[in-house]
């Protein structure tokens, strides 16, 4: 049986019920994001996106 | 530095606006370096395979007015009536290609205004991705500086470059390939594969998970990339090789960036006071 190790309070503040949503929320504005960039397949946004589209490897056309 | 929870919502903005103004600083700045590291070759590369595109497409409108400048020839005396026919076709078919081409719609004029597009598009993707992984980062709980965020950055890469890359390269225009939709799917699914497996072998203890990460990894390449039913395209080969090696280094650069700078002001905004 090896000892209970103490996880130290400090190196995590905040429990997890106050930062799921917040991460959660930050995280779906992040795909929104890269869904008009790389992947919505508005023309408009398609060619204005094109040159980061081909280089990303984001499927193109 | 233990803060009191008490404390917490009066002396700095909220978990969320942290993420946030992490991942606003990093991708902007990441973005910019990775329209940066483009221009030295990749963009480049789009141009040249974008003249071979349009010189494939206009062959076969200029050999079909060829045809009916000989009809128009050989009917010699229908001349006046021949010829408003004859443009008119012409000019048709070749609308008809360039909707092809352009899948219609606004496009930027190039130059500035195309550079200007790329700039915004690649800030957008590169403030997406910096979401996520502060975001990831966040949940995660554990310190991080800039050298964690490297692993991070080098973690991202495979997922989020390296592993589509190996079913579907990174396509110079006019190359023939499968219905966007199926390829976007399969990039999407092959993306969360990677990361799944990645997060099970970094963390997980138990070797039975370790395992199963290692064959996550491999499942999407088993199952295959969708394929073209013809392959083909109108750039050289050694193009499209340039290329992808052009577009690896960019997007390792940047991830790098991404990763080093997203772990850096991440600390930052998460010091205690």
């Amino acid at each position: 049986m090896s000892p209970v190790t103490s996880t130290s309070v400090h190196v995590a503040p905040l429990a997890l019920k106050d930062k799921l949503l917040p991460a959660l929320g930050a995280a779906a504005l992040g795909i929104v994001l890269l869904f008009g960039a790389g992947f919505a397949p508005l023309e408009a946004l398609h060619n204005a996106a094109h040159d980061s589209r081909h280089s990303a490897g984001f499927p193109c056309h | 530095m233990p803060l009191s929870p008490a404390a917490a919502p009066a002396r700095r903005p909220g978990v969320f606006n942290r993420i946030v103004a992490t991942a606003a600083g990093a991708g902007i700045v990441a973005g910019l370096l990775l329209t940066g590291m483009q221009h030295l070759q990749v963009t480049e590369l789009i141009r040249t395979a974008e003249t071979y595109e349009a010189a494939a497409q206009a062959a076969p409108v200029a050999a079909h007015a060829h045809d009916h400048a000989d009809e128009h020839e050989h009917g010699n005396e229908h001349a006046h009536a021949g010829a408003p026919e004859h443009e008119h076709a012409a000019a048709a078919a070749h609308e008809h290609r360039g909707e092809e081409h352009h899948h219609g719609g606004w496009e930027p004029a190039p130059g500035g205004e195309r550079l200007f597009y790329t700039v915004l598009a690649n800030i957008s993707m590169a403030v997406g991705y910096a979401l996520l992984l502060a975001a990831a980062l966040t949940l995660r709980g554990k310190p991080v500086d800039w050298r964690a965020g490297l692993l991070w950055g080098g973690a991202a890469y495979l997922v989020f470059f390296v592993a589509p890359s190996l079913g579907l390269p990174p396509e110079l225009p006019g190359t023939q390939a499968a219905p966007v939709v199926a390829r976007q799917s399969w990039w999407i699914a092959t993306a969360g594969a990677t990361a799944t497996a990645l997060a099970l072998l970094a963390w997980s203890r138990h070797w039975a998970l370790k395992l199963a990460a290692l064959a996550l990894l491999a499942v999407p390449h088993l199952v295959g990339a969708p394929q073209p039913a013809v392959h083909g395209a109108v750039a050289p080969a050694a193009l499209a090789r340039e290329f992808v090696v052009a577009s690896a280094l960019a997007n390792a650069a940047f991830w790098l960036a991404l990763g080093a700078l997203t772990g850096w002001l991440h600390a930052r905004f998460n010091r205690a006071g």
